[in-house]
């Protein structure tokens, strides 16, 4: 592995991983803020302690997202200085309000964990609200900061040099919308089914139904409505890259050959050397209808865009096959879900609860396909069309070294968050089984 | 505009190291508790910090966010030739944070709890160590550019008596204030008592170190005895701190907690504003004197203005709910168990 694989791959892995922690970071508040209300308005202690048991997932969470993300902005200078000299006065903007968000998002997190029974109830109610709202605003911000790389606006670039540089235009730059859109979408979906499908598993497996039952409802619905819209944000993002990015879709679709009424590829294994696909299935006419709206436009191929410009195209096209694959998976689950409303029966059904459980991890695997495929789809640019990723990367010798450092540390965290996670579960009988309203130990 | 700028910048960095520093001060204070105490300290300081500390880690975010925008070029002077204490430092921050969530949310207290505190009191120790590295290597001119072997240009940028100094003296810092604000958060007269005497060994680490740091500076080169004492601000920071210390100590045992706690970020404040202004608006002090500066490698205009109103903007939602966050977790409202 050379140094600038190394740095890509450090790059890919930080990225990676804090997604996961800002996703249910930003998503799980929003859980909590309807179980706290149930219980303010219902007074069934069932609600009160679902919302701490996820308060704890919470904390667990947001503590390993702020620290991940205070790594990923020394990562950015660390591995690449290249860009961040030029980059940082022109797409800051969104991180310096995201700075704003987030230590909103961190007092608000200190008063709701820390607040039960100390503040008034509404205004501790409102302090939850306020993390998950900070939270999703952090979240918007990064990916419009994100979203400038592929879309460059508010700078001329002349001769090597970045003039002109507009920062309230750079941050809503063209493609801000449809990328912040689709992630805050994924979050929820992904969210709200990993945490509905812990919930089922223990259904399934008879630990305190009520709680779990109660705990699943609140979450899938969140999941079920979010990833009933993710086709018709898609369908937009899809649009916006065809227009802005032809390379990018080229390789998320393997269109080796610009072609007029292009088929969409399902599935396949598309070989550069021989720029075929071999194994596909074809829908004809369907990938020029999703990308322009009519069945028989003109789609560019990746023969029309330079050679040393593609991107890769196995990697791209296989992320977005799991991507739109999955997505469609939680579509059904999600439908599945809503018919359950009617034919309330299939509550108690195994096979149901087994559904949710199998998605537990469905929605993160997409999410970080969908990263890969927005990611390596760029390639081989970090600004789009303007600067080279390979430009870009530092001149320290050794980067492959911080990489494997950095992929133990992070693997041994996930570990053990997993572990924690499992532990809390398991301790729901013991703090929450009490039937006397004594308060369960906070901690 | 550009001087909002540069007062958030070093606002940032103060508070950081007056917050984020007392946080790490709490770990650092346990690590050198004995066995038998370390448990009451450890109860004490998560009263103290649970709430907290994660805001007081924000100001490293805003910091390193300011930099990277108003000033690009320095930050990424920085994060080539300080890439390995910088890595280090977030290697801490990462340990330090988990480790201390951790503890606290794993539902079941067994022996993990053991591997949790002894990572982290162990990163407690070594992130603010790294983090007064970074520090002196800026303002140490060892950074070269005519630097051509691996050794040269990445490691001995920071590795050299001068920055392990000024990185011990921060360690040292930190401890002391992490120990004057624990004594307000106890009333156990025999706590206070530890608190106390932390606070004492802690001050007598600083000054050894900090004249350690003055030792080498003078085998160095480095004109730090000139920064400090060479101009009047300089002198008159540096003689506030010295008398704080002294009315620091009188009150320490009777005195309200408050108080002293002020004194102690006064002294920190005093001791940074000694540099700051000795130095401004010099920024990173590079060997061949081609040192780069907060007037001449700013961003453009028009970002500095945009980052500007940001900062304003943020102000007026961070400032009313942090107090209201300091105010309402105050340790008097807890009942003492």
């Amino acid at each position: 592995m050379n140094d600038f694989l190394a740095a890509r791959s450090q790059m890919a892995l930080s990225l990676g991983f804090h997604i996961i922690y800002a996703c249910i970071g930003m998503v799980m508040p929003f859980f909590m803020a309807i179980a706290h209300y149930k219980w303010l308005r219902t007074n069934n202690i069932v609600y009160r302690n679902i919302t701490k048991a996820w308060s704890k997932g919470v904390a667990i969470f947001f503590a390993t997202g702020a620290v991940s993300g205070t790594v990923l902005s020394f990562e950015l200078g660390l591995l690449w200085p290249g860009f961040m000299k030029h980059a940082g006065p022109i797409f800051g903007m969104p991180f310096s309000l995201e700075g704003t968000a987030f230590f909103i998002e961190a007092i608000a997190l200190g008063f709701f964990l820390y607040g039960w029974d100390k503040l008034n109830k509404w205004f501790h109610w409102f302090t939850g609200i306020v993390v998950g709202v900070s939270g999703l605003a952090s979240g918007i911000l990064v990916v419009s900061a994100n979203a400038w790389m592929n879309s460059p606006a508010g700078f001329e670039y002349v001769n090597g040099e970045y003039i002109n540089i507009d920062p309230i235009s750079a941050m809503f730059n063209g493609a801000w919308f449809s990328q912040a859109l689709h992630m805050t979408l994924a979050a929820f979906a992904a969210t709200g089914f990993a945490v509905a499908g812990v919930h089922a598993l223990m259904i399934l497996r008879k630990k305190n139904e009520v709680f779990h039952a109660k705990a699943f409802r609140i979450a899938i619905v969140f999941g079920a409505i979010a990833a009933l819209l993710q086709p018709v944000s898609g369908d937009i993002s899809a649009k916006d890259v065809t227009k802005r990015q032809p390379a990018k879709l080229a390789a998320m679709e393997a269109l080796f050959k610009t072609e007029t009424a292009a088929p969409l590829i399902i599935g396949g294994i598309p070989d550069e050397e021989t720029q075929t696909v071999k194994y596909k299935i074809e829908l004809p006419g369907m990938l020029s209808f999703l990308a322009h709206g009519d069945f028989t436009h003109e789609v560019t191929g990746l023969d029309k865009i330079p050679k040393e410009n593609h991107p890769p195209v196995m990697v791209t096209h296989f992320a977005f096959q799991i991507m739109v694959g999955i997505g469609s998976f939680l579509v059904l689950l999600a439908l599945i879900y809503f018919i359950s409303l009617k034919k309330k029966s299939w509550y108690n059904r195994k096979w149901f609860l087994r559904l949710f459980v199998v998605a537990i991890p469905l929605g993160f695997i997409a999410v970080e396909a969908g990263w890969v495929v927005t990611e390596v789809g760029r390639q081989p640019w970090i600004i789009y069309n303007v600067l080279r990723t390979a430009d870009a990367v530092t001149p320290m010798p050794g980067i492959v070294y911080s990489f494997y450092m950095f992929t133990v540390i992070y693997l041994s965290l996930t570990a053990v968050v997993i572990y924690l996670l499992r532990r809390q579960i398991q301790m729901v009988p013991v703090l929450y089984d009490k039937k006397d309203s004594t308060q369960p130990a906070v901690n | 505009m550009e001087y909002v700028v540069i007062a958030y910048l070093f606002l940032s960095i103060l508070l950081y190291v007056v917050l984020g520093g007392a946080d790490f001060g709490a770990g650092i204070i346990e690590l050198f508790t004995s066995e038998k105490n370390k448990d009451r300290t450890r109860e004490t300081l998560y009263r103290a910090i649970g709430p907290i500390w994660e805001a007081n880690h924000m100001w490293l975010i805003i910091t390193i966010v300011i930099l990277f925008v108003a000033y690009p070029l320095i930050y990424a002077e920085m994060s080539v030739y300080l890439h390995i204490p910088l890595i280090i430092m977030l290697i801490g921050i990462i340990a330090r944070g988990t480790a201390f969530v951790f503890r606290n949310y794993d539902a079941v207290k067994d022996d993990m709890q053991h591997i949790y505190n002894r990572i982290y009191f162990t990163s407690s120790f070594i992130t603010p160590l790294f983090l007064g590295i970074v520090a002196g290597s800026v303002v140490s001119g060892h950074i070269d550019h005519a630097a051509a072997t691996f050794v040269d240009v990445y490691i001995f940028s920071w590795l050299n008596w001068f920055s392990v100094g000024v990185g011990f003296f921060v360690v040292a810092l930190c401890g002391f204030l992490a120990s004057v604000y624990l004594i307000g958060e106890t009333d156990n007269p025999d706590d206070r008592k530890r608190f106390i005497n932390k606070a004492r060994h802690m001050n007598i680490a600083a000054v050894l170190s900090g004249m350690y740091v003055f030792i080498t500076a003078w085998i160095d080169d480095i004109p730090l005895a000139n920064w400090i004492f060479g101009t009047t601000i300089g002198l008159i920071a540096v003689i506030a701190a010295g008398i704080s210390l002294v009315i620091l100590w009188i009150l320490i045992y009777s005195g309200n907690a408050i108080i002293i706690r002020l004194l102690a970020g006064f002294q920190v404040t005093m001791i940074l504003l000694a540099l700051g202004y000795a130095h401004f608006p010099d920024f990173i002090v590079v060997k061949n004197g081609t040192n780069l500066t907060l007037m001449d490698h700013r961003a453009t205009l028009q970002t500095i203005n945009a980052l500007g109103w940001a900062l304003l903007t943020g102000t007026v939602f961070i400032i009313p709910a942090l107090f209201y966050l300091y105010y309402k977790f105050k340790h008097k409202e807890y009942p003492h168990d």
